[in-house]
């Protein structure tokens, strides 16, 4: 007995080790999406949502909420909820997860991110269809909820979920970067603010912040630590200065242009007032909003959707209360090189429907990625932070209006300066914009953020930033994100394996002779103990 | 054949089991920088973003993601927190606790956390464990920061709530996150008539480490005692790996 175990044993192990190489190899994608009819009702779905918090608790109700009021209307359909807090976690899950068809129903992603999955066949699905749907899309007479309607829909952020020509997403929130201004110091140092901050006014300030006195301390605020101008996140400085000056970035071809004489301009500037101490960065020091709060920085560049740990009154903050200082908090779009015509970039999450071999359950799926557009999702979410929502429908519903109107009547709900971010978007939505969306574009937005990290870097460790430091910098770079490699190296499941190696069909071969093996061995086994007598 | 069996698979368990085993502590032994080493006191004085070269020995591994490892380290002198230090997975695999390595990289401070960043590594011959010190006493006061980053251990601590509901522990500082997502573990315990907060860190210990589940399973009065990395953010931020009850 204990020998069949044995022998069982080893033919699951075989079996084992067959399943991932027969699952590997030449894995065939799901087939293409068909929008059903109907939704069987009489069928009970359970489908799964990944979403991004940004580590708030509010933000994480919301999302409960949601999911409790669709389960109301369609209790046929329930919602797993899983979260995370960033969304490289979610993205390399999703990668790790197309290979075996596990993907999330409903997920939370980025464009850039969308665009990676779509290297695998038929892996999200397209939504044009879903939209136009006369019964289930956007605004369809057949949903259970008041859903906006395809002209309700901000466009330019419709817009932004557009990968190789089709919808792969519906916007979920929007937000863009602000300059958070200490205004008290700004005057304390003879300056006015100007009505559009320019990167020149930015960089002269903060160089006039570091004088210090003879014991050491900066004379602006008496402490042993200032950093005039902090940026949160370095891909967007360099991408949003690019676009500013009308230099070239990437294109929708898949091409990295960053290498280019305004990208080494941009770097020099940013070594001369890092090597000074003027300019720091999230990664090199810490968040923006610690040094604001405590009276050690002038301009903090973070998202609107961070604005609740922005100003002496933020309601949330990293840093304990000993350490604020009291300050007038201005909000200001970022700093422009054309105070004409203003550029900044829109960010936020967006939705995506995975496709499964169900087109029952994509529908489901669909349903609920769409309720997150309804108004009270909508409102609720924004007011978590300085996003702003999705809809005009939301926009101008009386209680988005109302909330937008009380701006400071207190530190919580309507903390002015989030909601003065949030207006900040509302107003300059037209001069946002979003970079090209491949597979590899987001490899090539971490590329623009290093070539300033890796700057500032050297030249607070004495190094010299020149041409050769440059040359050398956009080579190491290049190579890191494999940008010479035109999005090769991202690519997911799609390509065909070809014929199997050598290899594989030896350790195959030899694992069918193990098994041919131990079952004639149980055989001779089984004819030897039948011949014995009692 | 049996008794040859039988044997093999005995020495075999008594060799599995030696290897297991937690080397001892071995503050004694001699702990000789190489050339161009620095001591922990010249690595002290060193200022941010200088050159560092360290020997130092691994206490824990925090994780590793994209060829790169973050380390809490020490030798006997002091701690040396190493953050994304360039590793592959086949040499991560190889550092154990006490595993002897000499850091090439740049000192850095990141939200008070001193630590040398943009590193290398190579692995050396020697071990060394470092013992927890207790720093109980020590951590209302200015000269805590002294043993940044060091193992230390927390006596006798009283587990107080961590939100207004009175719970033990939040998932994440504010209780966003939840059981079975990879959420760090935040909890209040006092000591001398104040609260300070501490962190299982999920990369760390995670949800199936002992420290994790302890925390799950604490109750606010509980009394404790707790073993972990003075890490710091913005203040000390204890990264705790055991908690036990107080003895």
């Amino acid at each position: 007995m204990r020998r069949f175990f044995k022998s069982l044993a080893l033919c699951l192990m075989a079996a084992l080790m067959l399943l991932p190489l027969t699952a590997c190899h030449g894995s065939r994608g799901l087939p293409e999406f068909e929008i059903p009819e109907t939704l069987d009702e009489d069928r009970s779905f359970e489908i799964s949502f990944w979403a991004k918090n940004d580590t708030n608790k509010t933000q994480v109700s919301i999302y409960q909420k949601a999911i409790s009021d669709f389960q109301a209307l369609y209790p046929n359909i329930k919602v797993n909820l899983r979260l995370y807090t960033d969304y490289s976690r979610i993205y390399n899950d999703v990668i790790t997860n197309i290979a075996t068809q596990t993907t999330p129903n409903v997920c939370i992603s980025y464009p850039d991110h969308i665009a990676t999955y779509l290297s695998g066949d038929n892996v999200v699905a397209p939504l044009d269809g879903l939209f136009a749907d006369e019964k289930y899309g956007l605004g369809g007479t057949e949903l259970c909820y008041d859903s906006p309607t395809m002209d309700e829909m901000i466009p330019k952020f419709l817009d932004e979920c557009i990968v190789n020509g089709q919808h792969y997403a519906i916007p979920y929130m929007r937000s863009t970067e602000a300059c958070y201004v200490n205004k008290t110091y700004l005057e304390k140092l003879g300056y006015e603010l100007p009505e559009t901050l320019t990167w020149d006014f930015v960089w002269e300030v903060a160089e006039a912040a570091m004088a210090k006195d003879e014991n050491g301390n900066f004379r602006l605020n008496g402490q042993k630590v200032m950093i005039p101008f902090i940026y949160k996140s370095t891909d967007n400085m360099m991408i949003q200065m690019l676009y500013q000056l009308g230099a070239p970035y990437s294109n929708a071809a898949g091409e990295a242009l960053i290498f280019n004489e305004h990208t080494r301009d941009i770097l020099s500037t940013v070594a001369s007032h890092a090597a000074t101490g003027a300019f720091s960065t999230f990664k090199i020091s810490s968040y923006p909003a610690n040094f604001l709060n405590a009276g050690q920085c002038i301009f903090a560049v973070d998202s609107t959707a961070g604005a609740t740990w922005m100003g002496s009154y933020a309601p949330l903050s990293d840093i304990s209360e000993d350490k604020f200082v009291d300050f007038e908090t201005v909000v200001m779009p970022i700093p422009q090189f054309d105070t004409q015509n203003p550029r900044m970039i829109s960010q936020g999450p967006s939705v995506c429907v995975f496709n499964k071999a169900d087109p029952q359950e994509v529908l489901a799926s669909w349903l609920f990625a769409q309720f997150l557009l309804t108004d009270e999702v909508q409102i609720a979410y924004s007011q978590t932070e300085g996003y702003v929502p999705v809809t005009e429908k939301a926009r101008q519903n009386e209680a988005y209006i109302d909330y937008m109107a009380r701006a400071g009547e207190d530190n919580g709900l309507y903390y002015d300066v989030k909601l003065k971010a949030a207006k900040l978007l509302l107003e300059n939505t037209d001069n946002t914009f979003v970079t090209p969306v491949y597979n590899g574009s987001a490899s090539l937005r971490d590329a623009a953020g290093q070539l300033i990290e890796n700057t500032t870097k050297s030249v607070r460790r004495g190094e010299t930033v020149d041409d050769a430091y440059l040359d050398k910098l956009f080579d190491s770079v290049t190579s890191l994100y494999r940008l010479d490699q035109s999005g090769a190296a991202q690519s997911v499941g799609k390509a065909e394996l070809g014929p199997m190696p050598t290899a594989s069909k030896a350790l195959l071969l030899s694992l069918a002779g193990c098994w041919l093996g131990i079952g004639a061995y149980g055989l001779i086994t089984l004819i030897k103990k039948r011949g014995k007598k009692p | 054949m049996k008794k040859f069996v039988v044997l093999f698979l005995a020495l075999s368990l008594a060799f599995s089991f030696a290897a297991c085993a937690k080397t001892a502590p071995a503050e004694d032994a001699a702990d000789v920088k190489g050339e161009g080493v620095m001591t922990y006191a010249e690595y002290d004085a060193a200022a941010l973003e200088s050159e560092v070269v360290v020997e130092t020995y691994v206490q824990a591994k925090q994780s590793w993601w994209n060829d790169q490892a973050t380390l809490y380290t020490q030798d006997k002198d002091g701690a040396y927190f190493i953050y994304n230090i360039a590793c592959s997975e086949e040499d991560y695999a190889k550092l154990n606790v006490g595993t002897k390595i000499k850091v090439t990289g740049y000192k850095a401070e990141w939200a008070g956390e001193v630590e040398i960043i943009d590193g290398t590594f190579e692995i050396l011959e020697g071990e060394y464990v470092a013992a927890p010190v207790d720093v109980t006493d020590k951590l209302a006061s200015d000269e805590l920061v002294k043993f940044q980053n060091q193992l230390v251990s927390f006596k006798g601590l009283t587990v107080e709530p961590a939100n207004d509901e009175g719970a033990a522990f939040l998932y994440n500082w504010d209780g966003s996150g939840a059981e079975g997502t990879d959420s760090d573990l935040y909890f209040n315990a006092s000591v001398g008539g104040n609260t300070y907060t501490f962190v299982i860190e999920y990369y760390l210990c995670g949800a199936d480490s002992d420290a994790y589940k302890a925390v799950q399973a604490l109750k606010v009065g509980d009394k404790i005692d707790m073993e972990g990395f003075l890490y710091w953010y913005e203040g000390v931020q204890p990264h705790i790996t055991a908690v036990t009850a107080a003895k």
